[in-house]
């Protein structure tokens, strides 16, 4: 339970990263450190090279920018949790970001080692799926940006070449007043999630929706948007009824059968999380405010 | 030995300088160079919190840490909590009082984890308690205890402010 022999690199700018990246064989980018450092030390992973970015200037920042909140890779998950920004423009993000691991891990864990990482349920990645977020990546030719729904390729595999590096994360944002819900199945507070829900709702002056979004999380490789659901709801109003219905479509999602749950129960488990995240966005719609 | 580099860091406010091997982990670190055993190692990965250090401040896994990261940097483990050798401070004579501990395996990452907490949020309620040492596995003195010891702790502090 060792980590292996590697060679250390800390560089401190985004280029040396790049540099480094593609100079060096068998090389890995450290960010935080919450997922990469514990396979080192079960030696799921043998890196000739470690490219540490804790000492990179320019990528830890959250700003509001273009319509969206603009965050830095290297923003570390604690910054998203106690943010004004966050709090009071990206609310689902502050809602979720509680529901990663702990505080001692979100001291050190970063935005974009969560997405680089990509676990099926990872909160971050259901976020960024739920808001449409973009990911701007750096590499020696320049940035570009790929769309989230483009990003993950497979299991735990991002869409960035050997020789890139995340850099940013825009999350555009939603007008307010907007209701939004995320929540999440765990066996234990902090556990990644069977299956997590993300919701954000839209509803105009009488009380229907005009905009919605639905993410289900945990159910395969990468978070999945019920765009079904999502078009249920518009015109309509939002009511225990509808609901129930709508969400009970979720069952037709395909899941995972692994050793923590049966592909069946991550299917029920969506058809409740997405209405709990449903319901939860709706009691935070002006209209709920007003009602009660 | 692999590749190494020189580190310097200040720990429970004494400086120390080391040549270290960059894969080595600031658990190991603080264990085995510095002799400060009072940092345990349960898992190696990041899930018992029994390694449990501030860092600057702020509370990390020293398992997941390398000691080269922690370069020019400040720690404080459970040997920096007592104000002096036959002392206990607040927060660990609540865990005596309140059979907080049994074993002891996990009682350096529960105070470190809880004298974060308690500095950030000072009057909690059982649950936020609860939730804040979700990240710390105890597997025999039971979570009650130790819950009761935090309150207790919290209690205490505030009397200590105050006065």
């Amino acid at each position: 339970m060792k980590p292996p022999p590697f060679s250390y690199h800390d560089p401190r700018s985004i280029s040396d990263a790049i540099a480094l990246l593609g100079r060096l064989e068998n090389a890995k980018l450290l960010a935080g450190g919450q997922s990469l450092m514990p396979m080192l030390n079960m030696r799921f992973v043998l890196p000739d090279h470690i490219i540490d970015l804790n000492r990179v200037e320019g990528l830890a920042f959250i700003r509001e920018g273009n319509g969206a909140l603009e965050i830095g890779a290297m923003t570390r998950q604690r910054e998203l949790e106690f943010s004004d920004l966050v709090r009071n423009r990206c609310p689902l993000m502050r809602e979720a970001i509680l529901q990663v691991g702990h505080r001692q891990t979100r001291n050190r864990g970063t935005l974009g080692g969560s997405l680089c990482h990509l676990d099926p349920s990872a909160e971050l990645v259901s976020v960024a799926a739920a808001l449409d977020a973009t990911v701007t990546v750096q590499g020696p030719n320049g940035t570009r940006d790929v769309a989230i729904d483009a990003f993950p390729v497979a299991y735990m595999t991002p869409a960035i070449e050997p020789n890139e590096i995340v850099t940013m994360v825009r999350f555009p944002l939603w007008p307010q007043p907007h209701g939004h819900g995320f929540v999440e199945f765990a066996r234990r507070h902090g556990d990644f999630a069977i299956v997590s829900a993300a919701a954000l709702l839209i509803e105009d002056g009488a009380g229907k929706i005009t905009r919605a979004s639905v993410t289900l999380g945990g159910m395969g490789a990468a978070p999945v948007r019920a765009s079904a659901v999502e078009q249920a709801l518009i015109g309509n109003r939002p009511d225990d009824k509808l609901l129930r219905e709508i969400c009970e479509t979720c069952r037709k999602f395909e899941a995972v059968d692994d050793v923590h749950a049966p592909a069946a129960y991550r299917q029920q488990l969506a058809t409740v999380m997405s209405r709990r995240a449903l319901e939860r966005a709706r009691a935070r719609l002006p209209s709920m405010a007003t009602a009660h | 030995m692999g590749e190494t580099r020189k580190i310097a860091l200040t720990v429970n406010g004494t400086r120390h300088e080391a040549d270290v091997e960059v894969r080595l982990t600031l658990a190991d670190f603080l264990r085995h160079t510095l002799g400060l055993t009072g940092t345990h190692l349960g898992c190696e990965h990041g899930v018992c919190g029994a390694c449990t250090i501030l860092l600057d401040g702020l509370t990390a896994r020293s398992c997941l840490t390398l000691a080269v990261q922690a370069d020019s940097c400040s720690i404080t483990t459970v040997e920096g909590l007592a104000p002096g050798p036959d002392k206990l401070n607040p927060l660990q004579e609540a865990f005596r009082d309140n059979h907080g501990l049994q074993c002891g395996f996990c009682t350096p990452g529960m105070l470190i984890t809880l004298t974060e907490f308690l500095r950030d949020n000072p009057n909690p309620t059982e649950q936020e308690v609860r939730i804040a040492i979700s990240g710390n596995l105890c597997r025999c003195t039971g979570y009650q205890g130790i819950v009761a010891a935090a309150l207790d702790a919290a209690k205490r502090l505030q009397g200590v402010t105050s006065a």
